[in-house]
Formats: structure tokens, C-alpha cells, sequence
């Protein structure tokens, strides 16, 4: 008897805006000139964000902080898509997708200061806190697909991840209990090409991640995640799928991570100038720019007034974090249970 | 003699072994080129390669995992997770097979693992980066529970915690890492697993901590006289006799942690205690401890550690009981 295959694969990957700001026409997404326009402030206060948070981590305003330079249109362009009902797993480096949803933007500087109460989501966001453990939180996202699919709703659910958390095991049970119960959860994976110190190739010996998929008997593809329209259009197409009950979809978003890890690392110890500086060339920011001034929707003045009212977007921000009264001791013990244990209440008379 | 910090002490401890026994070996996440996010493995990848200080895959279950295989098979894996509350994911790997396998396996595999992991709050760092979970630990039998104080104890307890032929798990307490210096002699010296130290003596009160808590004890106690510190060092199996020769001559016991005090290791030093020296205690047993909620983020973690404070309030409460 001769061998047959019984399976193959092909990976897609998408890229309509290239560094030059050129787009391939037949590709791009339906964009009306204002969504462009939103999508270009959106991103700039999401670098703006970044960078006053790496300035306050550098004046002991801010605890450990992990920037998001460089991941800007991977975060704007899939957030982009997402509408209220939907509900979103994210990991920790996500800031431009909790701005691009609407979060108060002060919450996200209070989280980092260390204080617990910029971890509530607003009542008309259906965002899960920050993740720490890596990877975790995709288990959740496919359990509340579950039961968006119980209650048939017609929602789709979003977990975010990096390269690294592809290692870890939970990655595995969520991606498998996604592919059994045909669960409508998109799956979207920052590949920034480091997990701390750790490059990309040392995670897994496969050549994409976006393959990983197919071993679960779903789609996945591979996208130019510094090209903000294909975020948007793979991210689109796969919250669609999800939403007409078609089941998940992994979506891998190249992309780099500019910065360090976090304020605490040094990536200087472990990668190359050049390669940080290759991946310069690439930044999601400036080909956005150059195709909106092609298109006549970027001018000088433009930019200066966005970023002016970045600036006082973060400024308020900032103000408004830094102004609330110190969370009380007691806040410690009130989230514990819905109510306290004797011994609880016993402790809290500390204070 | 040279002046090490904790970091340095625990990565000389490293290097001499590896350099011992070729069956020691590293591994964990970010350990190799970048040293560790503390810099402890720093040098050793140069020094030994990337087939003796591993860089792994990010995933604790894994990491653990194969430690046990590779442990089985012969090597003495040292590994290292990159903060405490990061083992929860590899529990499994833990409880159910280094803890056990030399049971299950009626002595024919043993699993001579060292687990290194950062531990302990004041840092002011980011969620589960600052958890006290060793009496979960301590109550699985097979593993043991380490936790060096100095950069002195740490190096001799390291090494012993590598030779030993049960898997220890070897709590660093991440404030400790840089804060002090001392005295660390190069060259072989051990420290025995299972043995306290009396680093203060007295006859009013005995004070009982492990980690950084020893060093929130030794403040508390400037300026008393008369009062006894003990330094556990090995919370598993934990040095009974140091502990009730004490509680016999002063018959006040106080012990501070920082882990919640629900099921804190406290309990079983309490417990014990009250088995074994009821008859000599003038006083209740006191317990000095985190409280019981998730370990709060920075802007509420100096409430929740106990402070000097507390511990003299007790140390207080206790004397006029
Ligand atoms: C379970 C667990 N292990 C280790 C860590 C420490 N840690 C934080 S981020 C990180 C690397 C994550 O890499 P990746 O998934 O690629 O995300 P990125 O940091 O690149 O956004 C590690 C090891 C953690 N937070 N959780
Ligand atoms: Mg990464």
C-alpha cells in the first residue's frame, strides 16, 4: 500500500501597507477616511501614553512598567474591531487596546503606581484585568466563548498573548478546548520576537506560530503586525467568523518589541543594535503617516494638533491618577470574599 | 575574604558546584545570556555553555518537568523559576511527582532537584511577584523548604540543598538579594538541611522567623535586652529541638511571617510548640503575619508586611500577658 497524505497545510500571511506607506489596493480593508484618521490618533496617543509612562517609572511615580513601543498598530488595529458586547482576555502589554476600547486611560497609570483599583473595568467593557501568569488567560477567554455560545450570544471573545506564552501549557488546553467545542474566541498573539531575553526561535522549532492552528483543526494566520490594516482586516474577518458561530481563529501579529521588557530589564544584554534598528524602518506609526499624506489626510498642522491633544489627554491622565486619595488599608479585605471572614474582620481592626 | 550580596553568594555556591560535579546543571527561563532577571546564574553560561545553563522555553510545568526527568536520570538539575508565585503553574510537577516519586517508586528513582525561586513582598513590584507560599510546600511531604537569611547561610545551604537527595525547594527572599553584605568565604562549606540558628540569645522571649521576616525581627528586637531570635533557615523538616530548648527557657514565643496567617507555616511552629512545651509557655503563643488577602500591590504592600510595630506590640503584649 502506498503512503498518503492526509493532511496539509499552507500558511497565509497578510500585508497590505508596506513600510512606504503604499497599499496593496485589492487587499484593503473598507475604511472610511475619518476610521483612518481615528485609527493615526489613536496610535499616537497610544505612543504618548508609553512614553509619559516610562518617564514617571523614571521619576518613581510608576512601578515596573512594560512599554508597548513598536506594538502600537497591532493593538489599535485589532481593538478596532471590537465592539461592546464582545469580551476581551488581554495579557499585560496591551495599553493601546484598553485606549482604543475606551478605558480611562488614569486607571491604567493608577495600575501601574501600584494601585489595585485601576484594575476595574468600566460597567460597559467587558475586559478581564491585566493578566500576569503568563498565558493563563486564555483559558478563560475560550470559557467565556463557552458560555456566549450556551447563551447564544452573538459575541466574539478575545484573548491576547505573546510569542512566549505559546510555550507555556495552558496555551495548549485553550487552543484544544477551542478546537472540540468549535468556540467562537479569536486568539491573537503579539509575536514581538522576544519573550524577556528569549528570542522567538527559542520558544518553539516551528517555522510560524500561526501553523500551531492547524494542529488544533482551526484556521490560524500569520499578519504584518506593524501594518495596521491588516490587523484590522485579519482581526475583522476572524471576529466575524467567530460571531457567525464558524469557530476560532489564531492570528499571528508580527511585530517587535522596541523597548526593554519592562523598566526593570536591559535588553542590551541580549540583542543586537542593528536588529532594534532594522525593525526602526518597520515602525507602524510612520507608514500610517506616509499613506495618509499620500492620501492627502496628513498635514504638518494635523500632526502638531494631535499630538497636542495627546499630550493633554495623557496630562489629565497623569493629574487625575496622581490626585485620587491613597487607597485605604481596608480596600485590601474587600475583595477577598463577597464578605468578610470573621478572622477578616477581626484583622481589619488594625486600622 | 570578599563582601558578597545574597545574589553573589548564591551564584559563587552555583559556580563552585558546577564546578565540583559535572552533574550539576541550570535551567529556567532567562538564566543563560541575560543571567537571570536577578543576575544570580550571571557568567555561568559563559563559563560552563548553553548545555550546562539552559535557556528554556517559557513554561514553569515544563522547566519542572524535565528537572525530574533529567534528576531521575542522574543530573542534579538546579532550577530556577522566576518568582515564587510562578511555580503555581508547574504544582503539578511538584506535588504529584518530585515530591513523590521516590515513593511511588519504592526507592528505585529519586529526584535530587534544587527549585531556586525569588519569594517575599517589599519590593514593590508587579502582581505574584511577591507571594510567601511556603507552607503549601512544607505540607507536601517530600519536598523540603530552605530559606537562607544572609548571603553567609545562603552559599553553605545552596550547596547542601544541591547534595541533598530529596528535592528542596530554596526560597530567596527577593528584598534580601542586594540588601546586605557580608563576609562569603570561597571554597567548600555546608550548612546542614533541618538546622536553625539561634542568631541572638535571651531568656525573655524567643522570637521566631525565617528570610527577610528575621531581618524585621532584628530590628524589633534593638534596644531589648534579654530577648532570643531564632533563624529557622529550614522550614522543612524544621529544627524541633532549637525551637523547644528555647520555648523552655523563656516560655514566650512569638513568630512573624509574612505569608497570611491562615494556614501559615506559624500553625505548624505553634501547633508543635503546643504538643511539645505547653507546660513550660507563660504566655500564649503569638503570631506576627501578613494578613489574610492576596498580597496587595505596592501602594498597600507596607500595611500588609508586618512591621517593627506589630512585632513590638506583640513582644510587648506577650511580657505583660
Ligand atoms: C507563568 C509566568 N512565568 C513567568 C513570568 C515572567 N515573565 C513575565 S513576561 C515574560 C515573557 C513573556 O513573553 P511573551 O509571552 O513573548 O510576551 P511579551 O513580554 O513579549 O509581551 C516572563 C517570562 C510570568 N509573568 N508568568
Ligand atoms: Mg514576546
Amino acid at each position: 500500500m502506498p503512503e498518503k497524505i492526509l493532511e496539509s497545510f499552507e500558511i497565509r500571511r497578510l500585508e497590505i501597507l508596506d513600510p512606504k506607506g503604499e497599499v496593496d489596493e485589492s487587499l484593503m480593508p473598507s475604511l472610511s477616511a475619518d476610521e483612518i484618521k481615528k485609527m493615526y490618533e489613536l496610535l499616537i496617543l497610544s505612543r504618548t501614553f508609553d512614553q509619559r509612562a516610562i518617564d514617571l517609572q523614571r521619576e518613581g511615580r510608576l512601578g515596573t512598567y512594560a512599554s508597548i513601543l513598536g506594538q502600537e498598530a497591532t493593538q489599535v488595529g485589532s481593538a478596532f474591531t471590537i465592539k461592546k458586547s464582545d469580551w476581551i482576555f488581554p495579557s499585560f502589554r496591551e495599553m493601546g487596546v484598553y485606549m482604543t476600547l475606551g478605558y480611562p486611560i488614569h486607571q491604567l497609570y493608577q495600575y501601574w503606581a501600584g494601585d489595585e483599583r485601576g484594575l476595574k473595568a468600566p460597567k460597559d467593557l467587558n475586559i478581564f484585568p491585566i493578566c500576569v501568569p503568563i498565558g493563563t488567560q486564555m483559558l478563560h477567554a475560550a470559557g467565556a466563548a463557552m458560555a456566549a455560545k450556551y447563551k447564544r450570544d452573538p459575541i466574539a471573545v478575545i484573548t491576547y498573548f505573546g510569542d512566549g506564552a505559546t510555550s507555556e501549557g495552558d496555551f495548549h488546553e485553550a487552543f484544544n478546548m477551542a478546537g472540540v467545542f468549535k468556540l467562537p474566541v479569536v486568539f491573537i498573539c503579539q509575536n514581538n520576537h522576544w519573550a524577556i531575553s528569549l528570542p522567538r526561535e527559542r520558544q518553539t522549532a516551528a517555522k510560524t506560530l500561526a501553523q500551531k492552528a492547524y494542529a488544533y483543526g482551526f484556521e490560524g494566520i500569520q499578519l504584518d503586525g506593524n501594518d495596521i490594516f491588516a490587523v484590522y482586516k485579519g482581526t475583522k474577518d476572524a471576529i466575524e467568523k467567530a460571531r457567525r458561530g464558524e469557530g476560532p481563529v489564531f492570528i499571528e501579529c508580527v511585530t517587535y518589541r522596541m523597548s526593554s521588557h519592562t523598566t526593570a530589564d536591559d535588553a542590551t544584554r541580549y540583542r543586537s543594535k542593528e536588529e532594534v534598528e532594522m525593525w526602526k524602518l518597520k515602525d507602524p506609526i510612520l507608514r500610517l503617516k506616509l499613506f495618509m499624506e499620500r492620501k492627502g489626510l496628513w498635514t504638518e498642522p494635523y500632526q502638531k494638533e494631535i499630538e497636542e491633544r495627546s499630550r493633554q489627554i495623557i496630562d489629565e491622565a497623569v493629574k487625575v491618577a496622581e490626585s485620587v486619595e491613597p487607597p485605604h488599608p481596608e480596600d485590601m479585605f474587600t475583595y477577598t470574599y463577597a464578605k468578610p471572614t470573621f478572622r477578616q474582620l477581626k484583622q481589619m481592626e488594625d486600622f | 575574604m570578599p563582601q558578597l550580596n545574597m545574589v553573589q553568594a548564591i551564584n559563587l555556591a552555583l559556580k563552585e558546584e558546577m564546578m565540583r560535579d559535572p552533574d550539576v546543571v541550570i535551567l529556567g527561563e532567562d538564566v543563560g545570556k541575560n543571567g537571570g532577571v536577578f543576575r544570580v546564574t550571571e557568567g555561568l553560561w559563559e563559563q560552563f555553555g548553553s548545555e550546562r545553563v539552559i535557556d528554556t522555553p517559557l513554561a514553569e510545568s515544563g522547566i519542572l518537568g524535565i528537572s525530574i526527568g533529567m534528576a531521575a536520570y542522574g543530573l542534579k538539575p538546579v532550577a530556577e523559576i522566576q518568582f515564587v508565585g510562578f511555580t503555581y503553574p508547574a504544582l503539578d510537577q511538584i506535588f504529584s511527582h518530585a515530591s513523590r516519586i521516590r515513593s511511588r517508586s519504592r526507592g528505585r528513582y529519586t529526584c535530587p532537584l534544587v527549585i531556586r525561586t525569588p519569594y517575599g513582598g517589599g519590593i514593590k513590584a508587579p502582581e505574584l511577584h511577591e507571594e510567601s507560599p511556603e507552607a503549601l510546600f512544607c505540607h507536601m511531604p517530600g519536598i523540603k523548604v530552605v530559606v537562607p537569611s544572609t548571603p553567609y547561610y545562603a552559599k553553605g545551604l545552596l550547596i547542601s540543598s544541591i547534595r541533598d537527595p530529596d528535592p528542596v525547594l530554596f526560597l530567596e527572599a527577593t528584598r534580601l538579594y542586594r540588601l546586605i553584605k557580608e563576609e562569603v568565604p570561597e571554597g567548600d562549606y555546608t550548612f546542614p538541611l533541618g538546622k536553625a540558628r539561634i542568631v541572638r540569645e535571651g531568656k525573655n522571649i524567643t522570637l521566631v522567623a525565617w528570610g527577610s521576616m528575621l531581618h524585621k525581627v532584628l530590628q524589633a528586637v534593638e534596644g531589648y535586652d534579654d530577648v532570643e531570635v531564632i533563624d529557622l533557615m529550614t522550614l522543612h523538616p524544621f529544627d524541633e529541638e532549637t525551637l523547644f530548648k528555647s520555648a523552655r527557657k523563656t516560655g514566650r514565643v512569638i513568630i512573624v511571617h509574612e505569608a497570611p496567617k491562615t494556614c501559615g507555616f506559624g500553625a505548624e511552629l505553634s501547633a508543635t510548640l503546643a504538643e511539645e512545651a505547653m507546660l513550660y509557655l507563660k504566655a500564649p503563643i503569638l503570631r506576627v503575619t501578613g494578613y489574610d488577602v492576596v498580597m496587595p500591590l505596592p501602594k498597600l504592600e507596607d500595611f500588609y508586611l508586618p512591621t517593627v510595630e506589630r512585632i513590638r506590640k506583640a513582644m510587648e503584649d506577650i511580657i505583660k500577658y
